[in-house]
């Protein structure tokens, strides 16, 4: 990918567990554990997984809200894993989040045009005087009228919320805006005119998005290309197209099968691995997915499968796929 | 989800609600406000220049000469005119005492909670430390080193009292700090005071009124015990516990000398102790002490 | 449990310094320092400032006089009075059985009222009695302890004249058990009236909140009397923020105390405290600032312990 806007390499976020007294260090979570994804400019990477596989934590650790114990994060070209508060600053602007629950991730005790004011008086952008212009112009863009600046969060649905909380986030003109299940609090109904809400603004600003998601059918609408994580690591990475009919790894297929089928008549085999997700405090060894697998082999409790191209844009993590 | 969270207007008429209900809270607000109000009043509703002296007129009982309502004391002074003036006295330690209590332990409270860390252990270390000394023995040692001014004495009290505000605070800023509107100014690039004053602040607006209803209640408590032993204002200045003091010699003769600033102090410390019980139960369910 | 122990003294060990800092730099602080009480004095001369300065060790550099007095602290050398020169751990110990007497006497009436209440209060919630104990219980938290205490005099000592007005013993009595517990009668009242509210609130919450948890209800399910239920599972279960209370409360305990040694001229630590106080006798300022500091880290230390023992659960946090 010649473009990247953003390439991630071996990030990984470890949390320290502490014995209660004198904070000792009795273990790790290795809640992110050598992550590699790649997004080029205005196209739309889905991170896909169940609950607790660190998706949220990587698109986190991405925007530097939590920080990386290692690996690289480099953006526009500059690497910017270990920089310091001061350094980020200018990145901020370029790169923003719209949150899962609409009603925690606006202040309450804040008026919407408060909220939207703020990314302007951070940065020092114009001055008092044109700032209720902005934010007029922003809430414009999402569809609310500017008359909702004057009033306060509550008083809106959860999806005109949401329509707030991506007005911010676009406040910046950003070039890549992380999703965290953006939809998935919402009303089926609202999900729609959410996503393509998000669609259009792609396509008007030219915006790159990290959709994070635990659900493949929301996914399949909106993503170029998918990354489907497990346990801390990305398992298989593939455009959209590859990843639902060349499904490589076991464990999408078994999330792909849990899809409920759209088109009545064609069912497939539902393929649900056994047992429960493992604690990412104690990963099995070699392949994480190995205890729940159908077609676990030696080798996989052994060794970690490295990533294997299997066609342009499909790379896979499993030791059946030959290298 | 965080529906717990207070939201400003949609709120405040299930808060009117729910504090309406609170009869004596109401009593409370009503005898605040009068107190308030004959504080703020007092040189016009005092019937005597407080510190006019007259001999020929001491120990008048009350109800006895219309000019002196409530009497005279040892040195022939209006009683009531004291009061009155004693009040202002008593109110403005209270309240200014309360600020000060209440801007200490808010910015320690939020700067532990926010901060976490070395920052929250330091902190909370201190404040453990401080709560291990009786406060009165506390106030009374600082308040015996500093020359006693109305300000002084304030300053003293507030700053011996700060620290169950700063538990409460950093407890709701523990709680708020992990959503996610938090994290968005955090993603924007908002420094760490900004998020802090402008984003956290506002959100522990309520346990924080409920804190500061009860510390000026506890505030005039406070300065009526160290005026009482002789360490808060000083005389010819008029304040209910002084007034008190001078009255105890008197005691076995005449008993409504002391009878009078005692029912003042009680009355307000009552006064604000309803008014932010009452609060705390329209304003912060998660706060309240009976179900 | 042993390590339970072990650990919450090692906490207790910072909280130690902390007090023990924070008691030196007020002494240090106070106008004229430490010896105020001879700089302010104009018959002594310069010079035998410097000799006393350097007797009581006070040219040596702060961090060594912090050292030596904080060691002093923990080995019993406390210092020695202005006036008279007497070792202040000592004065401060000959006071403490009439403080710890008030104290003990005022606690108990409180627990047992204070209890009593708050559990009646539970059981029969939103009852006649209940509102009116609620309420009882925030008048009496806002009744200023002096007042109080000159009230209890004027009624029952100057106009009934059925108890003495202060003191600890009828002169000549010294010693005679009937006449302490008489002086002791209104002491005890005045001081105990605060705590009993406060135990009488947090005894209702608690128990309000325990007797709503699940094992209450399966309790009654199997057929467990309501006494049997009250006293045997509802009781252990609220006992724990009680506990707690009682030495959260410690601090408080002993500025009542203070207050109300005072009225009665009770001579306890606080008549003792407020004395040295007029007399600028700042080592024994001092020395009780560190003692009650001391007696609240430990009492604390003996209700975790305590609450450790009911509830295995806080043992491994």
């Amino acid at each position: 990918m010649a473009d990247a806007l953003l390439k991630v390499t071996g990030l990984e976020v470890h949390f320290p567990i502490r014995s209660p007294f004198l904070r000792r260090r009795t273990g790790t979570v290795r809640a992110v554990d050598g992550v590699n994804l790649e997004v080029a400019r205005g196209e739309t990477l889905a991170l896909v997984g169940e609950s607790g596989c660190g998706k949220t934590t990587t698109g986190k650790a991405i925007l530097r809200l939590i920080d990386p114990t290692g690996g690289s994060i480099r953006f526009r070209g500059e690497e910017i894993a270990h920089h310091t508060p001061r350094q980020l600053a200018p990145f901020r602007r370029r790169m923003q989040i719209v949150f899962q629950d609409p009603y925690a991730s606006l202040n309450p005790r804040m008026t919407v045009g408060g909220i939207l004011a703020a990314p302007f008086e951070i940065h020092r952008i114009g001055d008092a005087k044109d700032r209720p212009g902005r934010v007029a112009a922003l809430l414009r863009t999402v569809g609310l009228p500017p008359e909702a600046a004057r009033r306060y969060p509550h008083e809106f649905s959860g999806g005109q919320r949401q329509r707030i909380g991506i007005a911010r986030a676009l406040a910046l003109q950003p070039d890549l805006v992380i999703g965290d299940e953006p939809v998935s609090a919402l009303d089926v109904s609202i999900q729609a005119q959410i996503i393509n809400l998000m669609r259009r603004l792609q396509a008007e600003l030219g915006l790159a998005y990290i959709m994070i998601s635990h659900n493949l059918a929301v996914v399949s609408h909106v993503a170029d290309r998918v990354a489907v994580m497990y346990l801390g690591r990305v398992v298989e990475t593939a455009p959209r197209e590859a990843l639902f009919f060349d499904a490589r790894h076991p464990y999408t297929q078994a999330l792909l099968s849990a899809v409920p089928e759209p088109v009545p008549g064609g069912r497939r085999t539902r393929r649900v691995p056994q047992g429960d997700v493992p604690s990412p405090a104690h990963p099995p060894l070699g392949c994480h997915f190995h205890p729940r697998c159908p077609h676990a082999m030696p080798v996989c409790s052994q060794e970690a499968p490295a990533s294997r191209i299997v066609s342009p844009g499909h790379a896979v993590a499993c030791h059946l796929v030959p290298a | 989800m965080s529906a717990a969270i207070a939201t400003p207007e949609g709120q405040a008429a299930r808060v009117w609600k729910r504090f309406r209900r609170h009869r004596l809270a109401l009593a409370g607000a009503l005898v605040v406000a009068l107190l308030l109000a004959s504080a703020l009043f007092a040189p016009l509703l005092a019937p005597q220049d407080p510190t006019l002296l007259d001999t020929a007129l001491r120990f008048r009982a009350p109800f006895t000469d219309w000019r002196f309502p409530l009497g005279t004391d040892e040195l022939g002074r209006d009683t009531l005119s004291r009061l009155l003036h004693g009040g202002r006295v008593s109110l403005t330690v209270g309240l200014v005492a309360m600020v000060t209590t209440v801007m200490t332990g808010a910015l320690i409270g939020i700067a532990a909670g926010y901060l976490g860390g070395i920052a929250d252990t330091l902190l909370m270390r201190f404040v453990d430390t401080m709560l291990c000394f009786p406060q009165v023995f506390l106030l009374l040692v600082v308040a015996a080193f500093v020359p006693p001014t109305l300000l002084s004495i304030s300053l003293v009290i507030g700053l011996t009292s700060w620290m169950e505000v700063s538990r409460i605070v950093r407890a709701e800023i523990l709680h708020l700090k992990e959503q996610d509107f938090v994290a968005a100014a955090r993603a924007l690039g908002a420094s760490r005071s900004r998020i802090m004053l402008r984003e956290l602040l506002p959100n522990a607006a309520a346990p924080i009124l409920v804190a500061a209803t009860l510390k000026v209640a506890s505030a005039v408590l406070m300065e009526s015990y160290i005026s009482y032993l002789g360490y808060g204002v000083q005389p010819p200045l008029a304040s209910w516990g002084n007034m008190l003091t001078n009255a105890q010699g008197y005691f076995d003769t005449v008993p409504w000398l002391a009878i009078l600033p005692g029912a003042a102090i009680t009355l307000t410390v009552m006064g604000f102790n309803f008014l932010g019980d009452g609060l705390r139960d329209a304003l912060d369910p998660r706060l309240r002490m009976d179900p | 449990m042993i390590g339970f122990v072990l650990r919450r003294l090692l906490q207790a060990v910072p909280l130690l310094v902390g007090v023990s800092l924070i008691g030196f730099g007020l002494m240090h602080l106070a106008p004229g320092g430490p010896l105020a009480i001879y700089t302010l004095n104009p018959t002594i001369q310069v010079q035998d400032i410097e000799r006393i300065k350097i007797i009581f060790g006070l040219d040596q550099p702060v961090h060594v006089q912090y050292v030596k007095w904080a060691t002093g602290i923990f080995s019993g050398n406390w210092g020695y009075t202005f006036f008279g020169g007497r070792p202040v751990l000592d004065v401060i110990l000959e006071r403490l059985p009439a403080t710890l007497l008030l104290m003990g006497s005022a606690l108990s009436v409180a627990i047992v009222l204070g209890l009593s209440v708050g559990v009646l209060g539970a059981v029969k919630r939103y009852s006649v009695f209940d509102t009116l104990a609620t309420t009882g219980a925030l008048f009496a938290l806002s009744f200023p302890t002096f007042w109080f205490g000159l009230m209890a005099i004027f009624v029952f000592a100057i106009e009934l004249r059925w108890l003495p007005s202060g003191g600890m013993w009828e002169l000549g009595e010294e010693g005679s058990i009937l006449s302490l517990l008489r002086h002791l009668v209104l002491p005890t009242m005045v001081l105990a009236l605060v705590i009993t509210a406060t135990w009488s609130r947090y005894a209702r919450s608690a128990f309000l909140e325990v007797m709503h948890q699940d094992f209450m209800r399966t309790a009654r399910a199997k057929g467990v009397t309501p006494k049997a239920r009250l006293l045997r599972h509802a009781f252990p279960n609220a006992a724990k923020p009680l506990i707690a209370l009682l030495g959260v409360e410690l601090p408080f305990l002993f500025s009542g105390a203070l207050v109300t040694e005072t009225i009665f001229g009770w001579p306890g630590m606080g008549r003792l405290f407020v004395d040295a106080l007029g007399m600028k006798e700042y080592p024994v300022l001092m020395g009780m600032m560190m003692f009650t500091a001391i007696f609240v880290i430990l009492g604390n230390l003996l209700a975790d312990i305590a609450i450790a023992a009911i509830d295995p659960r806080v043992r491994l946090q």
